[in-house]
């Protein structure tokens, strides 16, 4: 979305509202009218590599959309998907791939990272900067003000396919902040990474963290109803904030307008619908405790984050059109996470629900196909028959859906975005690695290629530049 | 109850299995010895020995057969730097005891003392094949830095039974480079004065016990229980394992230990294949996790995917390992082991970096790690490539005692998941 820098510069002379709409242009500003805020102040600066006409010939090509297509072919071109189908004719202009023996698939999207945020070296302080545990409330912040784009962890994860993450604060607050979704791109800076016109999201924490962080403090929450206050309270005052805003604008914007407040404004979005709720929560009856807080009052949860225990109401999760991002093999490492199965995505996708294989970690990221082989292959023990034409949609095309991108990237079907991995095996085997990697139809890894290895500042002249 | 009676329990209850002939047939044999690999191979189980195993096997009339067309045979696999059996949920201190930070007992901490043979975490471990792993105390920083050695280690088995330890000390822990800096006031140099400090009070300690225990010793920085633990190390028959991941911080241990004599693995070792002739020539082995390929500190800048091939073409005896005192996540094994292969270790050489290697460097190689006929059988019956995700076990033995494939987490999965339409 482009800038509107107007808005800022001469923000006396314009109308706007709150917190729905379009900042407007200053066609018929009143004299008096208070300044419209402007959503979108950090806007993607975002360019698509340069792109090519591309034809991936004779690979197996998992789609996304529930398709395995041997000997397939896809054709990108402008940056979209033109084609795909078994045996496609080439049109000439297209420079040919032989993927023969290869599987292709869309590109690999995190819908759970911290890159960035909490950037390698991560031994060093000075690079964390992804909780703000100075307050349960944090909703204020924007993790994309901690991404340092030369975190050596996103060159790691686009050689492993991933073409989009969502970063996300930590989960020691009640309210982390607002979360970010990125493209794997190099860049210098956070806005030439930001996923143009992807919604925001709002990172909530159920359960042991806040509490620990906050009790350990001798301040609320100190307790699991403790915390569910402290959503309570904060809802309450976005009700009151929107309400405001939502009569000063009902009013032809007379009078004062109230004060912004960067916190309230963000949960007011959520309640608008536009930002979409991504809540770390472990325990089924956590999960279903949210749920009735959004119900309460009046917002939707997209993304039940870690959910290990998901499983145990995985038919609530469905109807409740709730995606759970999880891993197969995590568990144990505290108290609400002892009930975690390996079979959790397949029980929530066998409910018929949208399951997800998150990383929140930089090694996991460089291989969400093999965790999520790992989750598909406890499925086959328990009997379960899922595919893996469905399987590949738990770290491409369900993702895409808890991240509101889903129209543009998840999956290769024509006219989506060109984003897509040349595997050198089936990525469900342990031995794939991802060869080529395309974001929007340019090339951004080719591991024949050195000039595509390592771009971080940080390891250049280092012992690890020439890894 | 006679004497004669209570014998025969006592005989019963040490019996390694139940008295029972099973064969394995028709599965490929990872034996990890100088017979190789046996395509189509049998296995006979007399009563939890390994009676014979080859390609050209009779299977006894009597025998319980178990089919391992298209699957394969590894030797049970063996997790090192775990602490399975000392901690339940690694966030309750109380379900753990991994680590202690008592000042008074840091090289003496004996961690195949109390440890859990109950622990959910061994059959979930087994059912990623896992049957043995070497439990390992990292250090508990917690109130601070302040022990030099993190304790003992111990080779255990997964069988769920009281006698769950194959052999206790078998390494001492040392972490040096960046983090044995921090426990030696801040610096590289001063936690290398400080080691050698140490290994020279262990000698005298332990050539003048009498006058220590006249309290005519002299003056020492370690209580007597620290001292005692490291007379075996100084005297090079327990081996030292060294934490370290910088190149040059590899280099400086193997010179150390060659002038103190002392028998180094080196743990971590991220950077180890910038110096890998240097440890192949001091044949050391290495521990290391294959998927540390990012630089999570100034010690790791050179981390790399390859470290382990590198290492292996060096001729270094590696083994693969999941993260740094591993519990829960010790079911990655095969997959850590499986990455290396994808970037170039040898498939045998990856699976002996889970099985027959930490056998040898931990001193247990003459009971597990390998497919040999008279052995107690420890080993794994897969459905295919042991190192794939979608390979599941289908029979597994622990020293003779075939184990079932449950665990807690079945049993969760079983009571949630709906019936089969």
């Amino acid at each position: 979305m482009r800038r509107a820098a107007f808005v800022l510069l001469t923000a006396t002379a314009l109308a706007g509202c709150a917190a729905s709409g379009r900042p407007q242009p200053a066609s018929a500003p009143a004299a008096d009218a208070a300044p419209v805020f402007d959503r979108d102040p950090y806007p993607s600066t975002y360019h698509a590599p340069a792109v090519e006409r591309v034809a991936l010939v004779g690979a197996t090509v998992l789609t996304a959309t529930g398709e395995e297509i041997a000997n397939g072919t896809v054709l990108m071109e402008g940056g979209k998907i033109a084609a795909v189908g078994a045996s496609l004719a080439v049109p000439d202009g297209y420079r040919t791939i032989d993927a023969r023996g290869k599987w292709v698939t869309p590109g690999v999207i995190d819908a759970h990272s911290h890159l960035g945020a909490w950037a390698q070296p991560e031994s060093v302080d000075a690079h964390n900067d992804v909780n703000e545990m100075t307050d349960p409330n944090t909703a204020l912040v924007w993790v994309e003000h901690s991404v340092w784009p030369q975190d050596p962890g996103f060159d790691a994860a686009r050689e492993a396919g991933v073409t989009t993450m969502m970063i996300l604060p930590g989960s020691g607050n009640l309210f982390g902040g607002r979360t970010v979704t990125l493209k794997n791109v190099p860049s210098v800076t956070m806005q030439g990474m930001k996923f143009p016109g992807a919604p925001y999201g709002l990172k909530i924490a159920c359960g042991e963290n806040p509490k620990r962080v906050y009790g350990g403090k001798g301040r609320s929450p100190a307790t699991r109803m403790g915390n569910v206050a402290g959503y309570r309270k904060a809802w309450i005052d976005a009700q009151d904030y929107a309400r405001r805003r939502d009569k000063w604008e009902a009013s032809g914007r007379t009078g004062e307008a109230p004060k912004r407040d960067l916190q309230l404004e963000t949960l007011a979005g959520v309640l608008k619908g536009e930002i979409l709720v991504q809540n770390h929560c472990y325990r089924a009856d956590e999960m279903a405790n949210m749920i009735d807080v959004s119900r309460e009052f009046g917002f939707k949860i997209r993304t039940f984050h870690h959910a290990n225990e998901a499983y145990k109401i995985a038919p609530l999760l469905e109807k409740e059109d709730i995606c759970v991002a999880t891993w197969a093999s995590w568990w144990g490492y505290k108290m609400e996470v002892f009930d975690a199965i390996e079979e959790n995505a397949a029980l929530v996708h066998a409910a018929g629900g949208c399951a997800i294989i998150h990383s929140d970690d930089p090694i996991v990221i460089q291989r969400l196909n093999q965790e999520a082989a790992a989750a598909l292959s406890a499925a086959w023990r328990a009997g379960i028959r899922i595919n893996k034409a469905d399987a590949i949609r738990w770290f491409t095309a369900n993702p895409a859906k808890a991240l509101g991108i889903a129209d543009r990237v998840g999956t290769i079907e024509p006219g989506k975005n060109a984003d897509v991995v040349l595997w050198s095996h089936d990525p469900f085997s342990i031995y794939a690695r991802a060869e080529r990697v395309w974001i929007d139809g340019g090339i951004v890894f080719d591991r024949a290629d050195v000039r595509y290895r390592r771009h971080s500042d940080f390891l250049l002249g280092q012992p690890g530049e020439k890894r | 109850m006679t004497r004669r009676l209570a014998a025969l329990v006592a005989l019963l209850l040490a019996a390694p299995a139940s008295a029972e002939t099973i064969a394995i047939v028709d599965a490929r044999l990872m034996t990890m010895t100088g017979a190789g690999e046996i395509d189509g191979g049998t296995i006979v189980i007399r009563d939890g020995r390994i009676a014979a195993l080859g390609a050209r096997v009779a299977v006894p009339a009597d025998a319980r057969v178990i089919d391992g067309r298209g699957g394969v045979v590894t030797p049970g696999f063996i997790q090192a730097d775990s602490t399975l059996g000392a901690v339940e949920v690694s966030q309750v201190p109380t379900s753990a005891d991994r680590a202690t930070h008592s000042a008074a007992i840091s090289a003496g901490f004996d961690i195949s003392l109390g440890l859990n043979p109950d622990s959910i975490l061994l059959p979930v471990s087994r059912l990623a094949g896992i049957t043995h792993a070497v439990t390992t105390p990292p250090y508990d920083d917690r109130r601070g830095r302040a022990l030099q050695f993190a304790g003992q280690a111990a080779v255990i088995d997964l069988a769920q039974r009281p006698q769950m330890v194959t052999r206790p000390r078998a390494a001492m822990v040392l972490e040096m480079g960046e983090g044995g800096a921090g426990r030696a006031g801040g610096a590289r140099g001063s936690a290398i004065v400080q080691l050698r400090t140490t290994l020279a009070d262990v000698r005298h300690f332990a050539a003048h016990r009498a006058a220590y225990d006249r309290g005519e010793g002299r003056p020492q920085s370690l209580s007597r229980v620290d001292l005692e633990a490291l007379v075996p190390v100084v005297q090079g028959r327990m081996p030292l394992i060294v934490k370290v991941d910088r190149a040059s911080d590899i280099s400086e241990m193997i010179a150390l230990a060659r002038e103190e004599k002392l028998r180094v693995i080196i743990d971590g070792a991220e950077e180890g294949w910038r110096v890998a002739d240097e440890i192949s020539a001091a044949n050391v082995p290495v521990i290391l996790d294959p998927l540390a390929d990012l630089p999570r500190s100034f010690s790791e800048l050179g981390a790399t995917m390859e470290n382990a091939a590198r290492l292996h073409a060096a001729g270094v005896t590696i083994v693969i390992k999941t993260g740094s005192g591993v519990a829960h996540r010790a079911r990655e094994l095969r997959y850590g082991a499986g990455n290396a292969v994808a970037w170039g270790l040898p498939h045998e050489a990856a699976v002996a970096a889970i099985t027959v290697n930490p056998a040898r460097v931990f001193g247990v190689a003459d009971r597990v790690g390998t497919l040999e006929a008279g052995r107690a059988a420890d080993l794994v019956l897969w459905n295919g490539d042991p190192l794939e995700p979608l390979s599941q076990p289908q029979a597994l033995f622990v020293e003779g005692v075939e184990k079932p494939l449950t665990a807690r987490p079945l049993d969760l999965r079983d009571r949630y998941m709906p019936p089969s339409p």
